[in-house]
């Protein structure tokens, strides 16, 4: 079992085998959060600080679950309230954590390369919980274990990403992640919600959702973005339903035992019909909630033993 | 004052060829070029400090950078002209014509005096103003031209802010089309490209950052085009860095209007995916390019289509830079590194020096109604000496600039100014 990373800024960076430790360990989390005892002690002494600069409910609350169950002192910072406001620069507001000591950080960010950026400026370990349209590293990682326990595997699988990728990092994520375990990745939107130069990624594209949809394994519905939206990406709420909106007819033309997905929070009657939503047979969407603790345990499980070792490392090397 | 350099490589644009031979500077001028390194002359009236043995070195005309950002008024801890002439003259530049997208904005001949006295105190090489076309060159009311042209103004811009409303455009460009004025234009469609911190294409989705297309140059092009056609105009785009923007160029040139375009140093030596992680000191405007772009305005300055090559200096200090990269500023600074960099373009055989030097010094000073930029008789002894094949790492903190911002810290180039004058006056020799 091997992984290398200092930080969790990306899948980009990740290598397969890294991916699968991270999941395996995951699994072994997952299990034991369903039990009556779920805390271990392994981050017991280490400080784990959540800073969002976007508006977040869900994510910050599994990543202060995560951290909690697993014995760290999590602290939770309301970036926009705070001296952010006040026009001090992202660089000055990272030398000024990384002097309290914290061994991990999780950020999000509004700005594509923003955790990136301040992770060169800290000494404790990164974790992105998404950064502007770029990557948000362990939503696709939660996906990927809810797939794999769903399906039993994750590779040669046939996925469709359906929505508004432009404006997703969770798509961009899950596109490199499905990508590395060789699966094969559908993407399904209209055109003004593709991102540019999307025929290098190594996927096929499809603006008509039942050609999208045809015989895949997995369907993963992305929250059409309204706060993002410029105006005109798409004529109306309406049309886009009738022809992205995730249906009981649409799915039909998936295979039989295909799964729903959904980052959440829904938009219900617009990319995704509500009952479809809830139908336990179907929908793997509470599931996937239940896993991001999970991951989350286990990513930062992993980089604080890695951080570990590299302070014992430079302990010695004191010493000596 | 006289000064004799002998044994020089002599870089000669006009004529295309670089030859062995010496320059004899009197009076400020070019008194004399010789066939022969060595000249059998009487150079008893040349003291010995005022003669300079090249080692076969290479002489041509000094830069002529047209789009250099000078922070005053306004910023002055970005930049100077006092800093900005060290530098220029460190960097083989011996004419800087300066954009007006300062704070406030150059727009009145109250400013521009202000400004052309600063420069002639501070700056040890020759300065020349752009003014705004614009009042804060906001675009709806165009500037004084006539009594800037007087002041002083060698062209008009409103720097990268395009001129949105068609109708005072072609008003102010008919108005300057009266004046004889030369006018500047950005070509990018000003919707399109808002926002923009990279080029569409996969490397700026994969990082997720706000794009351009590359055909908003074209389109900006083609508006300034027939904006030129109706109205006489003269008319030079500060940079082309498209392939789909070269077909509209060469057609405006082939109907005999009168265009001319720019290129930086930066799109021809990068790439959009120079900026790899986030680095912000590779973010320029317009954004870096995709390689066959590149490439292909390389291409471009070889045949002549596009006719001037620019620093684009813009110095920006370590706090807009050290931003993410959407909320940090565009620009680079280039006076020092211009030559050095464009030296890759040699060595890689993509470009010859008598090119390089028709883009970096004909082509501007002509294109300005300036006398320099020739290595002949009677020219303005505006000249650098420099060693094309001098290995150096560049160290940014070393840079003679206020501002440090270049993307080619601990770069390894080839290319060394040994020495700049600037009207026949030494004003930087390398130690």
């Amino acid at each position: 079992m091997r992984f290398d990373q200092r930080h969790l800024l990306g899948i980009e960076p990740l290598r397969p085998d890294e991916i699968t430790t991270l999941l395996d360990l995951s699994d072994q989390y997952a299990d034991r959060n369903r039990k009556r005892t779920p805390s271990t002690d392994v981050l017991a002494g280490m400080t784990q600080i959540n800073m969002f600069f976007e508006n977040s409910t869900r994510t910050q609350a599994s990543f202060e679950l995560a951290g909690k169950r697993l014995g760290a002192d999590v602290m939770n910072m309301a970036m926009q309230a705070s001296s952010v406001k006040k026009g001090e620069t992202l660089i000055d507001t990272a030398l000024t954590l990384n002097a309290m000591h914290p061994d991990l950080l999780v950020v999000r960010h509004p700005h594509s390369g923003a955790v990136d950026l301040l992770s060169q400026k800290v000494n404790c370990a990164v974790l992105n919980a998404g950064d502007g349209k770029h990557e948000h590293p362990t939503q696709a990682l939660l996906d990927a274990l809810t797939i794999r326990r769903a399906k039993g595997r994750l590779h040669r699988l046939s996925i469709a990403i359906c929505g508004d990728i432009s404006h997703s990092r969770v798509a961009r994520s899950n596109i490199l992640l499905l990508g590395k375990m060789e699966n094969r990745v559908r993407l399904v939107g209209p055109p003004t919600l593709m991102p540019s130069g999307i025929g290098e990624f190594g996927v096929e594209v499809f603006e008509d959702m039942r050609e999208g949809l045809k015989d895949v394994d997995v369907v993963m519905m992305l929250r059409l973005q309204k706060e993002r939206m410029d105006g005109g990406f798409i004529p109306s709420e309406r049309e886009y339903y009738h022809r992205y909106g995730l249906d009981a007819e649409k799915l039909s033309h998936a295979k039989e035992d295909a799964i729903i997905m959904h980052p959440g929070p829904m938009n219900r009657g617009v990319e995704i019909d509500g009952t479809l939503a809830d139908d336990i047979n179907r929908s793997v969407i509470q599931e996937q909630v239940e896993m991001g603790v999970a991951v989350r345990m286990a990513a930062m499980d992993l980089l604080a033993r890695s951080l570990r070792e590299r302070r014992e490392a430079q302990t010695e090397s004191v010493m000596v | 004052m006289t000064i004799l350099i002998t044994n020089a490589r002599l870089v000669d644009p006009e004529a295309s060829e670089v030859t062995l031979g010496a320059v004899l500077i009197r009076n400020g001028v070019i008194a004399e070029v010789f066939d022969t390194p060595t000249p059998e002359i009487s150079t008893d009236n040349v003291p010995s400090e005022n003669r300079r043995d090249a080692g076969g070195k290479y002489l041509a005309p000094g830069i002529v950078d047209i789009g250099v950002k000078i922070c005053e008024p306004g910023e002055r801890h970005k930049e100077s002209y006092g800093s900005a002439g060290q530098a220029a003259a460190a960097g083989g530049v011996t004419t800087i014509v300066t954009r007006p997208d300062t704070t406030p904005a150059i727009d009145t001949p109250e400013t521009l005096e202000f400004v052309r006295r600063r420069a002639n105190e501070a700056a040890p090489v020759h300065v020349l103003p752009m003014a705004a076309l614009t009042k804060g060159r906001d675009g709806r009311e165009m500037t004084e031209i006539g009594f800037l042209m007087d002041a002083g103004a060698v062209a008009f811009t409103d720097c990268d802010r395009v001129v949105r409303d068609t109708k005072v455009l072609s008003r102010a460009m008919t108005y300057a089309r009266a004046l004889g004025a030369l006018i500047v234009g950005h070509p990018q469609e000003p919707n399109l490209s808002a926002g923009a911190a990279t080029t569409s294409g996969k490397f700026a989705s994969l990082r997720g950052l706000p794009s351009v297309t590359p055909m908003a140059e074209r389109m900006g092009l083609d508006r300034d085009i027939a904006m030129v056609e109706m109205t006489g105009v003269r008319y030079h785009a500060d940079q082309i860095t498209t392939t789909r923007a070269l077909p509209a160029l060469e057609r405006a040139k082939r109907n005999g209007f009168d265009v001319t375009a720019g290129v930086s140093m930066h799109h021809l030596t990068l790439n959009e995916y120079d900026v790899a992680d986030y680095r912000t000191f590779f973010k320029v405007k317009p954004p870096l390019r995709a390689e066959d772009d590149r490439q292909a305005v390389v291409e471009a300055v070889k045949s002549g289509l596009i006719d001037v090559i620019g620093s684009f200096h813009t110095p920006q200090d370590e706090e807009s830079k050290r931003l993410p990269f959407e909320e940090a500023a565009s620009g680079a600074v280039g006076l020092e590194t211009m030559l050095p960099v464009l030296m890759r373009l040699y060595h890689s055989g993509d470009l010859d020096l008598p090119t390089l030097f028709r883009a970096l010094s004909l082509n501007p000073a002509k294109r300005m109604g300036l006398e320099c930029g020739r290595l002949t008789k009677g020219a303005p002894a505006d000249l650098v000496l420099f060693d094309p094949d001098k290995p150096i790492v560049l160290d940014r903190f070393k840079l003679l600039s206020k501002s440090k911002n270049t993307p080619f810290d601990g770069a390894r180039l080839q290319g060394k100014v040994l020495e700049t004058f600037v009207s026949g006056t030494s004003v930087y020799r390398s130690t």
